[in-house]
């Protein structure tokens, strides 16, 4: 063994402490989040997971270990037509929040010149986030209802000569609701991901003879990726996950597998409202999972 | 001079109102009256009765303090199973009381405590009407509601005796609301089977509460002739079944236009003229009527669906603590409450008591359905009805004294739930 091996061969011996104590920081920069997120989050996970084998009375909780809350969810129909009512309320949404949060996004990026006129435009966007949730959506009611702003104005053009009753109390009331509220959270992202893009790279692709629309889906689509794949497990996450809107606009006619779930709350019944949420919490980490799977957020993020 | 004669006088006129209410209750033994500043009650219950108010006027008159905590039907009943410590009086409708009986969280009250149960409308200490009749036993009648067995509080007795389940205090009788205007008339509307009527298809809504929102179909069901049930209160699997099979094909059909969970949306749907004809609140009705629509409460011929809510103190209380929360609860039903709620149209367990805390003419309109010989203010003052109106449905026992059905919980009551979302989803 020569000496120069010999000093590579105690360089590499003592390479691996100095790469642990690193590990060993990253560990503890991670650990108040674990910390939060077990408590928070794995713990409350874990009772519910635990509940959703009990059995249960008219007012107690029976500690217990059956599958009867499974079973009765996997036997009924009513599960399916929930799911498939979420998920296709999830599906148009996601579609149209992702178009139009992509336009506005490209609008802010591409087309506005000057970065004060731009962060105006996107405080603009912000704006409605002013007033609460409720009401934004609430105020569809009047302006949608049978008597409504909306019909009058139709009725008074001579458009129609009924009111459309289709537009509250209905699938289209939920959507006009959800895209309302949810928009913002796909043009965040999608901004924020192609304001990262260099601007040389769109003029190169000009240069060797792309039109606007090919650059667009060529260049611009694929770059702002991270973007799409966030914005898009926001409003998916946010679709899945909720009762309130679905309830208040269609009026009740429609439910969602939380509204469902959160009746069998109202009636004390725990354990299969524990295992309804169990298999809900593990067909949106899927759908999560699936995104990220398409899209490499981490690795495109550090980029 | 003359201004601070007047206001001397009015406050006079308060205070000797205060010390008539005193009066009736007192027995509060001064030994430690001292201490009892200290106690603090909480009374927890639904927002239309556990009113701040009530709680304020109260604490004035009985000299500890009562907080008033307003909460929902399902918090409720969490907190008084799972931390019955943070309630002291609660504030329970009938229909909890299947849940919460013989679980310990709540205490049996002796009638001996409860000074005014003498002068308590004969529907709550026997089950019948003034006039000698009984009430209608279908869902939980108060006769099954208000005794326990023995002082233990594990079962319902079913009939009077020594240990009250909770201290009656309102109570009232529900019905459907309509829109004169727009379904052609007030005598349009007659029966519970109109709910169902094509010609009122897309223009109808239900309260999305299944014990409830079944009931009033079942109703209309059995006045329309499909078929009759046992217990219109307690179904059995067969006829929930067949119930929300028929309403499927209605709401498939497009006959409901919403499913209502609060008290404003049912005003808003009807105030809208969304809907012409639904499940509504008494005080709904008013508040749609006060926005200067016309929205009428009918007196339906099968009669009106029932409910009550009453006092019951939890089983933590002890010592000075029960006896102020006894001290309370003979408080709440010694008038100033009674004459509080009958404004906003509910009735006192205790009218005898309400009548002095109500003017004639308010008594005249509240009680015995007689038109307003003055402008009618609910509690805070705001006018609810123009002089000449009538009360909906006339006086307390051509009302009361005409339930078909009380609210309930319904032995099958896990299925209901489980139909009713199987009905909301389809």
């Amino acid at each position: 063994m020569t000496s120069i091996e010999h000093a590579a061969a105690l360089l590499e011996e003592q390479a691996p402490p100095a790469e642990n104590a690193g590990e060993r920081a990253s560990w503890w920069q991670v650990a108040p989040m674990v910390a939060v997120l077990t408590l928070f989050f794995g713990l409350p996970m874990l009772v519910v997971l635990v509940v959703s084998f009990f059995d249960f009375d008219r007012s107690d909780i029976i500690p217990a270990f059956i599958l009867d809350n499974y079973v009765e969810l996997f036997t009924r129909e009513v599960t399916l037509r929930l799911y498939a009512s979420s998920l296709k309320f999830a599906l148009i949404v996601w579609a149209i929040t992702l178009l139009i949060g992509f336009n506005i996004a490209y609008f802010l990026v591409f087309h506005v010149r000057g970065l004060l006129v731009q962060i105006g435009l996107f405080l603009l966007c912000t704006v409605p986030f002013l007033t609460s949730n409720i009401i934004r959506m609430i105020s569809w009611i009047p302006f949608l209802g049978r008597n409504g702003i909306f019909n009058q104005a139709l009725q008074g053009a001579g458009i129609t000569n009924a009111p459309l009753e289709f537009l509250l109390f209905s699938d289209f009331a939920v959507v006009v609701a959800y895209v309302h509220l949810f928009t913002l959270f796909m043009v965040v992202p999608i901004f924020n991901a192609m304001a990262r893009i260099d601007k040389s790279l769109l003029e190169a692709s000009r240069d060797a003879g792309a039109g606007r629309v090919r650059t667009v889906f060529e260049v611009v689509l694929p770059l702002s990726r991270t973007g799409i794949a966030l914005g898009s497990i926001f409003v998916i996450t946010l679709v899945m996950g909720d009762s309130f809107v679905v309830r208040t606009m269609s009026g009740g006619q429609s439910a969602s597998v939380v509204s469902a779930l959160q009746n069998e709350v109202a009636a004390l019944q725990y354990p299969p409202a524990a295992a309804s949420a169990v298999i809900m919490v593990i067909i949106v980490t899927l759908m999560v999972a699936g995104i990220l799977r398409l899209v490499d957020v981490r690795k495109e993020l550090a980029r | 001079m003359k201004r601070i004669n007047r206001r001397l006088l009015l406050k006079g006129a308060a205070a000797g109102g205060a010390i008539a209410a005193t009066e009736t209750i007192t027995g509060f033994p001064t030994v430690w009256a001292q201490n009892a500043k200290d106690i603090t009650l909480v009374h927890a219950g639904g927002s239309y009765a556990a009113i701040k108010e009530i709680g304020e006027q109260a604490s004035k008159d009985l000299g500890f303090k009562i907080v008033m905590q307003a909460i929902t039907d399902d918090v409720q009943l969490n907190r008084s199973l799972t931390q019955p410590n943070t309630i002291d009086i609660n504030n329970i409708d009938s229909t909890k009381l299947p849940y919460l009986a013989g679980k310990g969280v709540l205490a049996p009250i002796p009638v001996s405590k409860y000074k005014l149960w003498g002068e308590t409308v004969p529907l709550f200490t026997k089950g019948s009407y003034p006039n000698g009749t009984m009430a209608s036993t279908q869902g939980l009648s108060p006769i099954e509601a208000m005794f326990y067995e023995a002082a233990d509080g594990k079962k319902l007795a079913s009939k009077p005796t020594e240990f009250l389940t909770m201290i009656p205090t309102i109570y009232n009788a529900d019905t459907l609301g309509i829109r004169p205007d727009l379904v052609g008339g007030r005598d349009k509307i007659t029966s519970w089977k109109d709910l169902l009527d094509p010609k009122y298809k897309g223009k109808t809504a239900l309260v999305d509460y299944a014990p409830v929102g079944v009931m009033d179909v079942a109703m209309a069901l059995e006045s329309r002739g499909d078929f009759k049930y046992k217990d219109k209160g307690n179904m059995t699997k067969e006829e929930i079944d067949k119930t929300v099979k028929i309403m499927v094909d209605l709401k498939k059909g497009g006959h409901f236009r919403s499913f209502w969970s609060t008290f404003d949306q049912s005003v808003n749907l009807m105030a809208s003229g969304e809907v012409v004809v639904q499940s509504m609140w008494s005080p709904a009705v008013t508040a749609v009527r006060s926005r200067g629509i016309d929205c009428y409460y009918v007196p339906l011929k099968e009669g009106y669906r029932g409910w009550f809510v009453g006092l019951a103190p939890m089983a933590h209380l002890s010592g000075l603590k029960l006896d102020c929360a006894y001290e309370y609860m003979n408080w709440f039903n010694s008038g100033w409450q009674g004459g509080f709620i009958a404004k906003q149209g509910y009735y006192s367990a205790v009218p005898s008591t309400a009548k002095k805390f109500l003017t004639p003419e308010e008594w005249d309109y509240w009680y015995d359905g007689k038109p307003a010989a003055v402008d009618i203010k609910d509690p805070y003052g705001t006018l609810m009805e123009k002089k000449g109106s009538t009360r909906d449905g006339g006086a307390i026992w051509d009302r009361m004294g005409n339930i078909a059905c009380w609210n309930t919980v319904m032995d099958e009551d896990r299925y209901l739930t489980r139909r009713w979302n199987e009905f909301i989803s389809s």
